[in-house]
């Protein structure tokens, strides 16, 4: 497995940006760590109790408070930036690319149903039809997944596309990603949802567009037999 | 000894005891006696909730195994012992609630604001002792009734100790209705207790501090208990208030966290963590207070910039109020919403990095002494780190759609609180545990304890960063049902052993804790050689605490002063010289 | 509604017939006579469909091959069983006629209900308020059992792995409950919740048969869980069998 340790492979337009900001957060705080647990390594060793030796009497330095003082705030103010950035990427009011391809996916305990738009592209018309645990994507193109719940508060989670959001009962969240490469993944519930919760799971393909709309063009004409 | 007019010498200083059992050690108005009880009560639900743990480590790490000796549960919980799902989730419930609520938090505030701010601050007992009393007395009740959720048909709650509502609310969705109604009264009755024992923490430490006892003379231990009080008595009504609309959605049909008729899932949420996240505050604040009395008598020396490490605790109290959405980051929340909170938390670094870097500058050049409570409080620091950074990650939103609901959040709110404010608490018991019994627990099976500890938590917990990141969920149930956890089962089965070792681990300290209580070395009066007001009683602190009132001429942290020969000056101590200003 | 009262199509007069969707439902009224009046009437019957039966929906169990292992052909939900115009999978009750206070006690033997091939077998049982229904997972997986009803105390219970069995009891008369397995939402089975053990399921073919009644005039409910309810009057000799059709269509509900 490519991900035994660490982040899962990345599968999704702005995973490349989340890992950058991880592995950035992870250098710095990886530098404070050290720094810290250094310090108190070697204090403990060069300070430890001997005969003879009184400890220094101090009460404090005002220069070096007001070094890590601002030091960690500028610090943590530029990462809020970096993040608010990528943030608003993803998630901002107007991110939703505006060729999006809709999908209702509606969680309860303990299924996923997706509502797929049939060939006009648009959700709430007469070619929708729905699968149980199955969300079938063209790769390279935006998809926009109208999420709600029916019952309780589930949570629609693909690792690979670091794609996670909360499905709320009584609300319609808007959660979009495009998926880079095309191949099998699995939709994980992360949010506790009763004692189904652990085997919430659906699996999410990722096709070619051309592969993509032949399938489209089966289920639609399965549905047209179906409803006859 | 410097002892000068007492000001409240119209309170009973110590004297000959005529109390009956029951008043004196069942229904005691003693800071000291409910300070013990609440210590009992909250270790014995550490061990409560210690188990459930390792109820839950065992399905995570061999899942569908029977659990050893785990035939004796009922079917309904596990039929031959192999737990069942819904038992599972009353375990992850269970655990979190016992841990935060009966018992990280009743030992840091019940237990050590009730013995330490009278003695610490030279006062015979509390302002209102007969509060004090039923304080106790409600959260015992609370902790029963908690209890009770695993005898009620449907089992204890089982939606999270977070409660989320529909889940919560509405029976059919979780298939627990009696528990679930039990941690509701369960959880407003223990804020009862909160609000009463904070009512009187803070009435204590503003009108009852000893002559010289100045705000600036206070130690920081009891700065941070008062920070805390002022914290729970703001943020466990809202609480309450949640639960009892929880329990009115539940019992009568209210619906205010039901969505088909109005109500609104999020509202619990933002109720819940308003409440939640300064509580995440007061499960450390009083830990951070009492390691840095520790590493100041531990390093000989004065602490580094006492001004700057109590503003920093205010702070941390202040910000706490405005970053509860962090938690929400992923629920729908308006994402500019996000935006705002994850600034206000990204803050939060800045008082912790200054209360860091000030115990290190308090270690620094000091004269190190190795006692099992100073092991134990720089642990505290190089947990506390971990847990701190860690949260940097997800405060930062985007990092956060990956790892929020996922064991890098387990693996960094055990970080804060078993590596934080669990570490300060052995300290904390150790170093005062003379003074409450007389007696010293044993330095060698303290240093056996805590070498064991912290090498088995952090092989249990370090790991979880790991699983997490691959997208290892919380609360599941059985990991092996997604492909993409399989290649972390190993790791899991890793995490489940380092658990069942650490769990192990801890019959040290019972064993220690318990034998110490009549067999342990009796204790001088000032066995650390610290500079606390609580030194100079006998030990253990005897009814009405100090012989006489104390009077305060020094700040608290006079460890090496040059005013003396020895490396410490006691508070209360009056030096020929004249006495130097409190901490600059 | 149609009210069809025949006496003379007369199938399988063997109770066995009638009892078999729920096992242990010939001991439920064996013991039971005991208490309230019983007789030596009884109710033969067949459900009639008229008409083309509605296709009952394919189930897509890919997800769990373990259950697709157990169809040769892909699985259906069977919501509508007809078979050359009988119709099973229909509860048929006494629903009033009783002499009033006729108190019967519930036997002790439980009901099975079985998850196999991630369906419910039986879908459609009857049990009395007192009786234990056993319910057990043949399939080597979870099922979770969801117990909806309104008038008694609803459940909601897991079964991880292969074998277990688990026994819950409802004690107030309610028709129907509705039992549903969220892991797998086309799970759904009924279970009619009797005060008395005058009750059956017609099987395949259609047939039920109800026995030991005391002479007397019944109001008799046949209940289908999409095609509705129908009743009619039936009148019990003192010994001998009355012999009753319903019949269902797509059209009438």
């Amino acid at each position: 497995m490519p991900y035994d340790w660490g982040l899962p492979i990345a599968a999704s337009t702005f995973a490349a940006d989340i890992d950058r900001l991880y592995y950035m957060i992870l250098v710095i705080t990886g530098i404070a760590f050290v720094i810290v647990e250094v310090a108190i390594v070697w204090f403990l060793i060069k300070y430890r109790a001997r005969p003879g030796r009184k400890a220094y009497y101090t009460h404090g330095s005002a220069k070096a408070e007001v070094i890590w003082t601002a030091v960690p705030a500028v610090v943590v103010v530029g990462l809020g930036i970096l993040s608010a950035s990528v943030w608003s990427h993803i998630r901002g009011r107007d991110s939703v690319p505006p060729n999006a391809l809709p999908i209702a996916l509606e969680a309860k305990q303990f299924e996923w149903n997706a509502t797929y738009p049939g060939a006009d592209g648009e959700l709430g018309t007469g070619d929708d039809f729905t699968m149980r645990n199955l969300l079938q994507i063209p790769v390279n193109q935006p998809v926009v997944v109208h999420l709600t719940s029916e019952d309780v508060i589930h949570s629609f989670f693909v690792p690979e596309f670091r794609v996670k959001h909360d499905a709320v009962p009584g609300m319609e969240a808007r959660v979009w990603f495009e998926a880079t490469m095309t191949g099998e993944f699995s939709i994980a519930c992360a949010e506790l949802c009763g004692l189904g919760h652990y085997r919430m799971a659906a699996r999410v393909v990722v096709q070619d567009q051309a592969e993509y709309d032949q399938w489209l063009a089966e289920q639609a004409a399965n549905q047209t037999v179906a409803s006859r | 000894m410097a002892t000068t007019a007492a000001a409240f010498d119209h309170v009973a200083h110590a004297h000959a005891d005529t109390r009956s059992f029951i008043r004196r050690y069942i229904f005691s108005t003693d800071h000291k006696i409910i300070g013990i009880q609440f210590l009992i009560m909250s270790l014995f639900f550490l061990l409560v909730g210690g188990t459930l743990a390792i109820m839950m480590r065992w399905q995570l790490g061999f899942p569908g195994e029977a659990f050893p000796g785990g035939g004796v549960l009922p079917e309904t919980m596990a039929p031959d012992g192999v737990l069942l799902p819904e038992f599972y989730n009353s375990l992850v419930t269970m655990h979190g609630t016992f841990m935060v609520f009966f018992a990280i938090m009743p030992l840091l505030v019940g237990v050590y604001a009730n013995f330490l701010i009278p003695l610490k601050i030279g006062a015979p007992d509390m302002a209102f002792p007969r509060l004090n009393m039923v304080s106790f007395w409600v959260a015992m009740p609370a902790g029963l009734i908690m209890m009770a959720g695993f005898l009620v048909e449907g089992g204890a709650a089982g939606a999270g100790w977070t409660m989320y509502a529909p889940l919560s609310a509405n029976p059919e969705y979780s298939g627990v209705s009696g528990g679930q109604i039990l941690w509701c009264v369960s959880i407003a009755v223990l804020g009862l207790s909160s609000i009463l024992g904070s009512t009187n923490y803070i009435t204590t430490i503003i009108n009852m501090r000893a002559p010289g006892m100045t705000w600036f003379r206070m130690p920081l231990s009891i700065w941070s208990l008062f920070i805390t009080a002022i914290l729970t008595i703001l943020a466990i009504p809202i609480l309450s208030g949640a639960a009892i609309m929880l329990l009115f959605d539940q019992l009568i049909g209210t619906h205010f966290f039901l969505p088909p008729d109005g109500g609104q899932p999020l509202l619990w949420q933002h109720l819940f963590w308003f409440f939640g996240h300064p509580e995440v505050y007061i499960l450390i604040l009083p830990a951070m207070g009492m390691v840095s009395d520790i590493i100041a008598n531990g390093s000989r020396k004065p602490i580094f910039g006492y001004h700057s490490m109590v503003y920093a605790m205010i702070g941390i109290g202040f910000l706490g109020w405005i970053v509860w959405g962090h938690h929400m980051f992923q629920s729908g929340m308006n994402p500019t919403l996000g935006m705002s909170f994850m600034i206000s938390t990204m803050l939060i670094a800045v008082p912790s990095a200054i209360k860091t870097f000030n115990w290190l500058g308090t270690m620094w050049r000091g004269s190190i002494r190795f006692h099992v409570p100073m092991l134990n409080a720089v642990a505290f620091v190089a947990m506390f780190v971990i847990g701190g950074l860690s949260g940097v990650f997800m405060a930062s939103t985007p990092v956060d759609i990956q790892i929020h609901d996922t064991y890098f959040i387990v693996a960094h709110l055990h970080y804060v609180l078993f590596g934080g404010s669990l570490f300060a608490l052995f300290g904390a018991i150790t170093f005062w545990y003379p003074k409450m019994f007389g007696r010293m627990m044993s330095e060698f099976w303290g240093k056996v304890h805590f070498v064991l500890t912290f090498i088995f938590y952090n092989l249990t917990f370090f790991p979880m960063h790991q699983i997490g990141l691959g997208g290892h969920m919380r609360r599941i149930y059985d990991p092996t049902e997604y492909e993409f956890l399989l290649p972390l089962q190993g790791l899991n089965r890793f995490i489940t052993i380092s658990a069942i070792l650490l769990f192990a681990t801890q019959t040290i300290f019972a064993l220690n804790f318990i034998i110490s209580w009549f067999r342990g070395k009796k204790a001088p009066d000032n066995p650390w050689e610290d500079t606390g007001v609580e030194w100079s009683t006998p030990s253990p602190a005897p009814h009405g605490n100090f012989p006489t009132t104390p009077t305060v001429h020094h700040g608290p942290y006079e460890f090496s002063s040059p005013l003396v020969e020895e490396d410490y000056l006691m508070q209360d101590r009056r030096v020929s010289k004249p006495a130097t200003p409190a901490a600059s | 509604m149609r009210r069809v009262l025949l006496s003379t199509v007369c199938v399988l007069v063997a109770c066995g017939g009638g009892e078999q969707a729920a096992d242990g439902g010939g001991d439920a009224a064996a013991t039971a006579m005991a208490s309230g009046p019983r007789g030596d009437g009884a109710i033969a019957g067949m459900v009639m469909f008229t008409g083309t039966p509605p296709a009952n929906p394919t189930i897509d169990m890919s997800e769990e091959p373990e259950c697709v292992a157990k169809y040769t052909g892909s699985p259906t939900d069977p919501r509508v069983v007809v078979s050359n115009g009988h119709l099973g999978g229909v509860f048929v009750y006494v629903k009033s006629g009783l002499p009033a206070g006729a108190n019967y006690t519930a036997p002790s033997s439980p009901v099975m209900l079985d998850q196999d091939g991630c369906l419910y077998h039986p879908r459609v049982f009857g049990v009395m308020a007192g009786q234990p229904i056993e319910i057990s997972n043949s399939d080597p997986m979870l099922h979770n059992i969801k117990a909806v009803p309104e008038q008694n105390r609803g459940f909601n219970i897991s079964q991880p792995r292969e074998g277990m069995t688990t026994t819950r009891t409802f004690n107030t008369p309610e028709v129907m409950v509705p039992f549903e397995c969220n892991v797998h939402g086309w799970m759904n089975a009924y279970a009619g919740v009797m005060s008395h053990p005058f009750y059956a399921t017609s099987a395949e073919n259609g047939s039920f048969s109800i026995q030991g009644l005391p002479a007397g005039t019944y109001e008799l409910e046949a209940w289908h869980e999409t095609l509705g309810t129908q009743t009619q009057s039936v009148t019990v000799p003192e010994t001998g069998t009355v012999n009753v059709e319903f019949s269902f269509s797509a059209s009438t509900s």
